[in-house]
């Protein structure tokens, strides 16, 4: 029974620590992100820092989203063959692919990508900066360190995986059109003429609309747990540990909602 | 001048209780004392980066807990500073690293950032090391950048946190003669963190222990030399034997 009891505890006790523990970490996001805004007006941003993150957050993910949105493209029509041959309907092929690209796996996967590459590489390079005083050095030299390197960060990663989404979704749905004619003999035209028929403005507004959410989310989360780094360098480890953890895990929340009111 | 008045701060514990410390313009201040005696975080009070709980830290004229964000850095505009780590610019070259404070101080004539750039970077002996990027520098290097950066904006107040760490004892003793040659030509108020005791007492003029975050003796280095504290006098002559 004492034992129990001890187990009881130390369960209680390990649970409390995780519980307060998120709490902390998404009072640490919100207070980022509020700090953020108010740097935001008027906007104090710094331009070199910030087309530097662009290129090299977005132009640099180019390879790895694109093959990935090809393959992605190219499985889902390798799931559907099996109903569209059955019940020949090559004509639904283009909204099929259309509408789970668009509204989910585009958005979803390139967000995914995004979150290892990126999100993970900014947590990494603000926690070693922490870690190292970089961070101290700039205020030592009157320099907001938010303003100067958080907010470009924060608006590359939200502009870039937006512009990554459109990328990624037009490669995807490329490499279903050309998956469909190779292994199903189903014509580009045919393909492009069920998807364009069928797929809204809407669907496609949806994808980008999560994207923007996924952007803001990925890098809030990355840069707080970068910027509240302890424990030297094996603290970096286990920042970067829970940053890649914290997106992931809210990639799939955040879709969930978004999902449910833009229904 | 600097002027500390009954500083005292907290983490976890106190890590800094009632210290009270007076440096004068001009003067090359030592700060010694055993490993987590409150040395950099006093430091830190100096150059704003930590808010005292207790007390005052004035700089250049200021108080700096009374100051909003615009004014302290007005004040951080005239101070250099020199940390354990370097913390230099990973991203940025030697020569961006050694501009940053000129650039983000408003200096926009390039000729005029070049030419400050390569007398820094002559004053430190690496001259030519402009377009290496600070993962590619050995340690002593990378401090030689740190102190060209600390030193590029010629500030009334410069902070040096263990200018000397990790380095060899001839490298050691030349940045030591650098430092006090530097502070002599721009007669900067400098205080100096340092655990080679040795070294940093043949260039301080006034000399500071720390001892588990009380200020315990604050004079000259001769006085420092000669003190019969205990404390002192064992850390000072690095004796085995004592108190510490």
């Amino acid at each position: 029974m004492g034992s129990m009891t001890s187990t009881d505890d130390s369960l209680a006790a390990r649970t409390g620590r995780a519980l307060l523990d998120a709490a902390t970490d998404a009072g640490g996001v919100s207070i980022l992100a509020a700090r953020l805004l108010q740097r935001m007006v008027p906007p104090r941003v710094d331009g070199p820092e910030l087309w530097r993150n662009l290129h090299r957050m977005g132009v640099r993910s180019l390879p790895i989203v694109g093959v990935t949105a090809l393959f992605t493209g190219g499985i889902m029509v390798i799931q559907a063959g099996v109903l569209i041959r059955r019940f020949g309907a090559e004509g639904l092929l283009g909204w099929g692919a259309g509408f789970a690209t668009l509204r989910e796996v585009g958005p979803i996967l390139i967000a995914l990508m995004f979150s290892g590459r990126v999100g993970a590489n900014n947590t990494a390079e603000l926690a070693t900066m922490v870690v190292t005083e970089q961070l101290d050095a700039l205020e030592t030299l009157a320099i907001d360190p938010l303003a100067y390197l958080i907010l470009p960060r924060v608006i590359s990663m939200v502009v870039m995986l937006f512009v990554l989404t459109i990328y990624g979704d037009v490669l995807a749905l490329a490499g279903a059109a050309w998956m469909g004619q190779g292994l199903l003999g189903v014509s580009t035209a045919t393909f492009w003429n069920g998807f364009l028929e069928t797929i809204r403005v809407w669907d496609l507004a949806t994808g980008l609309i999560k994207s923007v959410l996924f952007g803001g989310m990925i890098a809030l989360s990355s840069s707080h747990y970068g910027l509240a780094v302890t424990g030297g360098a094996p603290g970096v480890g286990r920042a970067v540990n829970a940053s890649v953890v914290a997106s992931a895990t809210g990639i799939f929340v955040v879709d969930y909602l978004a999902t449910y009111v833009l229904q | 001048m600097i002027e500390v008045s009954r500083l005292s701060k907290r983490f976890a514990t106190p890590v800094l209780r009632d210290v009270s410390l007076r440096v004068p313009t001009g003067c090359l201040y030592g700060l010694v004392g055993p490993g987590a005696s409150g040395k950099s975080v006093l430091l830190k009070c100096l150059a704003g980066l930590l808010r005292p709980e207790q007390g005052s830290v004035s700089v250049c004229g200021a108080t700096l807990g009374d100051l909003d964000e615009v004014s302290l850095q007005a004040v951080r505009n005239r101070i250099g500073m020199l940390f354990q780590n370097n913390a230099l610019f990973d991203h940025l070259t030697v020569r961006e690293n050694i501009a940053f404070p000129l650039r983000r101080r408003g200096v926009s004539d390039e000729s005029e950032i070049a030419a400050r750039v390569a007398d820094r970077l002559a004053a430190v002996s690496l001259a030519g090391f402009e377009d290496r990027m600070p993962g590619g520098l050995s340690g002593g290097q990378k401090k030689r950048v740190g102190v060209a950066r600390a030193t590029v904006t010629r500030a009334e107040v410069v902070l040096y946190d263990e200018p000397a760490a990790g380095l060899d004892p001839v490298t050691s003793q030349k940045i030591f003669d650098l430092l006090r040659a530097e502070q002599r030509e721009s007669g900067a108020t400098v205080v100096m963190v340092s655990s080679d005791i040795e070294r940093l007492l043949t260039v301080t003029d006034r000399v500071g222990m720390m001892l588990d975050g009380e200020l315990i003796f604050d004079g000259t280095t001769d006085e420092a030399l000669t003190s019969t504290h205990p404390v002192v006098k064992q850390f000072v002559h690095g004796e085995v034997d004592g108190p510490l």
